[in-house]
């Protein structure tokens, strides 16, 4: 059987399912953009990976429009007025969502929600307001199918902030992912506190390091996606990912490793990445044509590249020999130093390289933790993690993040399963977050063990759609199909969990 | 150098004290209660080497002092020695002095809202608590103390001048009942009651709930909550029959407190005006 008659049997596919994925096949028969034979050679045995991201670029990867300036002017290519209430701004935004391209063909980046809706919300009386946003979520869900969809809230405490996490609560839905950009002088702790409430009952939102980020990026950046750190009017334009085991799997040792290996790995991705960024720019029609471009809703200098690790944990100990995950990397403090030296070689020869059209960050490429995908089973935990079923206790995790998460202004995060007391002490959660924001911790997620909406490895799905897909039903959100993969081959949903702790006396 | 023995330091703690804290847990208890939950903590090790055939995993041995040391290194935290000495003691427990213990909390500290100290029974190291205490609120952090009540706090007030509350058990009123569940005289127990609700430092008074024991769980509330009132939460504790000695099972029960029953005495609690009772 074809693989394109593959595609349009198979049950579980919704139609817009088969249409995206016979698109992928579509654009996989392209041989425009070549690549040197070593990067084929390296590519073939695992070591680089594309992440499925297709040969033909034919928009950048993640795409953050300024939607700030959308209800200023309006649209004239969507002939769209600047909203005047919450009705229309509500319109507004769900018409241009759909525009908006992405390598999933859904919009990643949402919005800072609460900012944008908020003078709009705060004229109208609160029950129609929240019903409107309950309509709006709605769409959201129902038409943006796909769970990395990402919407942004705070730092300040808002009216329509509390009202999205009531309604993200209420309706407990897998879409949109939603971030706190946190900051512990600008959010109350009161807001803080809902959204830990809110995050232990949906596993959203996640809390975001809002400072580092504003060093990094400025006040306007975004997170969009799982968790990538980007600028508002601007995005990604690829993310291509060294799998770090697969890579130590030619060198002899630690220091024929980060000497000889490594170094020709990251140049192989360094080339992959200024191709396609050159092709995107260059020859695709996006950046020439796009209304998002001509209207300047985003601007190309504002555009970067990602570019992905994944798998540090097994690529220490591999090269250390050691075979018991859990005296590996995280616990052995041997092996952990041992990934900060390789992350320094990375993060040193990136720098270096000057890369096209990435004007607006000095001319660099930035570094991303890739969160992993459903088929890499168990050789590469995601980013820089400790393996799932090897954390230590969660002040040894926390300290082991805090050393690697300022590497990665394209985005990181680690997650925490919690145990249902919790629900009881937000307050000892919020404790936790502002310590280990305070000490470097870029992205904190966290969820009950028992809740149906889960965060995976950084996106969302929910256990009874994951049910579904296996009786052969189809799911809506087609990342529903990736949460399924990682929890049967990475075991992603069986992470520790904190559970609260027994005092010793009855 | 001050030493004491720390039976096992908790880096995060949701239910010992508000927030979230670092919990050390101290050897060694005044009371031996017949429901405690964790008897290996009662007392400290008597050397007797009873344990060390009974290890599996070789990380205990009788040193040439003829002292039973423990290697934390090798050992697979599987219980067998506590289940074999005849003591109720254990011999995984680390003499630590103030600095070691500061090694913890130094680390800690910027996740957590404070320490608690708990046990055993905390305040058999004043001494050591009290210059535990000063150097923890060096850092900014708050003091609380697990406690059975059989310090007495006004006699000796320095432990409380650096600590912020304490966390009291009310286990046994009626005398008859407290003589058969602590063997310890209880009146010292209320007298530090009054004292700390009278000197604010009451945190927290708690109390077990056990199956079937209407009259003895009645009595035991009514005069807690009557003296605490709206000071502090109080909270009502099931019984639960884990880890209890099996001898003293037999007494108690073998089933946990229902939530049902435990509740009944929460809503008498507040009816007698202690507003923040709750079952946990």
């Amino acid at each position: 059987m074809s693989e394109a008659l593959n595609i349009i049997k198979d049950p579980t596919l919704t139609y817009r399912q088969e249409l995206v994925s016979l698109a992928r096949l579509g654009e996989s028969t392209d041989t425009t953009l070549r690549y040197s034979d070593a990067y084929y050679a390296a590519k073939q045995k695992g070591a680089l990976c594309d992440l499925n991201e297709g040969v033909m670029p034919f928009r950048p990867r993640y795409i953050c429009p300024d939607y700030e300036k959308l209800f200023e002017r309006g649209c004239a290519f969507l002939q769209l007025e600047p909203p005047r209430d919450l009705m229309e701004a509500v319109n507004v935004l769900e018409i241009f969502y759909c525009h908006v391209p992405s390598i999933t063909t859904y919009p990643v980046y949402l919005g800072d929600l609460d900012k944008l809706l908020e003078p709009f919300v705060r004229r109208e009386d609160p029950a129609f307001a929240k019903k409107v946003l309950r309509l709006f979520l709605r769409n959201i869900d129902r038409v943006q199918t796909d769970s990395f969809v990402h919407a942004d809230i705070g730092p300040e405490d808002t009216v329509t902030g509390r009202m999205l996490l009531e309604l993200t609560e209420e309706m407990q839905l897998a879409i949109p992912n939603l971030t706190l950009r946190y900051d512990p002088d600008r959010t109350s702790d009161d807001f803080a506190l809902a959204c830990v409430r809110c995050m232990l009952k949906t596993a959203k939102p996640s809390f975001a390091n809002h400072r580092m980020f504003v060093r990094e990026w400025g006040e306007r950046y975004a997170i969009a996606s799982c968790y990538n750190g980007l600028t508002v009017g601007g995005g990604g334009y690829t993310l291509p990912r060294m799998r770090l085991y697969e890579c130590s799997l030619d060198a002899d040792s630690p220091d024929d490793f980060i000497t000889r290996v490594l170094p020709g790995y990251i140049d192989l991705q360094l080339e992959y990445m200024d191709k396609r960024v050159r092709f995107i720019v260059e020859e695709s029609s996006f950046f020439k044509s796009n209304f998002l471009v001509t209207e300047g809703f985003v601007s190309q200098e504002n555009f970067i590249g990602m570019f992905g690790v994944v798998g540090l944990a097994e690529c220490c100990n591999h090269l250390m020999g050691i075979t018991d995950r859990k005296k590996g990397f995280g616990m052995d403090p041997e092996a952990t130093a041992l990934g900060r030296r390789i992350m320094d070689v990375i993060e040193r020869r990136v720098s270096e390289h000057t890369a096209p059209y990435c004007g607006a960050f000095g001319h660099h490429y930035r570094l991303h933790a890739q969160v992993g995908i459903d088929t890499d089973g168990m050789d590469d935990s995601p980013g820089t993690r400790i393996p799932i079923g090897a954390e230590p206790t969660m002040l040894e995790q926390l300290e082991v993040n805090e050393q690697f998460h300022p590497y990665f202004p394209t985005g990181t995060g680690d997650i925490f399963k919690f145990e249902e007391t919790y629900l009881k002490t937000p307050e000892a959660i919020l404790q936790i977050i502002k310590g280990s924001l305070a000490n470097g911790l870029r992205y904190f997620s966290g969820y009950l063990e028992n809740n149906d909406v889960v965060r995976v490895t950084g996106y969302l799905v929910k256990k009874s759609e994951i049910e579904k897909l296996r009786q052969k039903k189809q799911s809506l959100n087609q990342v529903t199909l990736f949460g399924m993969g990682a929890q049967d081959g990475a075991h992603a949903l069986d992470r520790r969990i904190q559970h609260h702790e027994e005092s010793a006396g009855q | 150098m001050k030493k004491a023995p720390v039976n096992k330091i908790i880096p995060f703690s949701n239910v010992d004290g508000p927030g979230n804290r670092t919990a050390v847990f101290f050897q060694g208890c005044t009371f031996n209660c017949l429901f405690c939950h964790n008897p290996e903590t009662i007392r400290l090790c008597a050397d007797c080497g009873a344990c060390v055939p009974g290890c599996p995993a070789g990380a205990l041995r009788v040193n040439g002092l003829g002292r039973v040391v423990w290697d934390s290194a090798r050992c697979v935290q599987c219980d067998a020695c506590i289940k074999a000495c005849p003591h109720d003691a254990s011999p995984r427990v680390t003499w630590m002095t103030v600095e070691e213990v500061m090694g913890m909390i130094r680390r800690t500290a910027p996740y957590i809202g404070g320490v608690t100290a708990s046990g055993g029974e905390c305040t058999l190291r004043c001494e050591f608590l009290i210059d535990l205490f000063t150097e923890v609120k060096k850092l900014g952090k708050t003091c609380l103390i697990d406690s059975n009540g059989s310090f007495d706090f006004e006699a000796d007030p320095r432990i409380l001048s650096v600590c912020d509350g304490v966390m009291l058990d009310v286990k046994a009123v009626e005398p008859a009942w407290n003589d058969t569940l602590i063997s310890y005289p209880r009146d010292l127990v209320l007298r530090n009651l009054d004292y700390l609700i009278k000197t604010g430092k009451l945190a927290e008074a708690r109390t077990v709930i056990f199956p079937d024991r209407d009259r003895e769980n009645e009595e035991t509330v009514r005069y807690t909550a009557r003296r605490i009132q709206n000071s502090c939460p109080y909270k009502i504790i099931r019984y639960r029959p884990y880890g209890v000695r099996e001898r003293y099972r037999k007494l108690l029960g073998e089933t946990e407190t229902g939530a049902d029953y435990a509740e009944r005495f929460a809503r008498l609690a507040r009816e007698e005006g202690a507003a923040r009772a709750y079952v946990v």
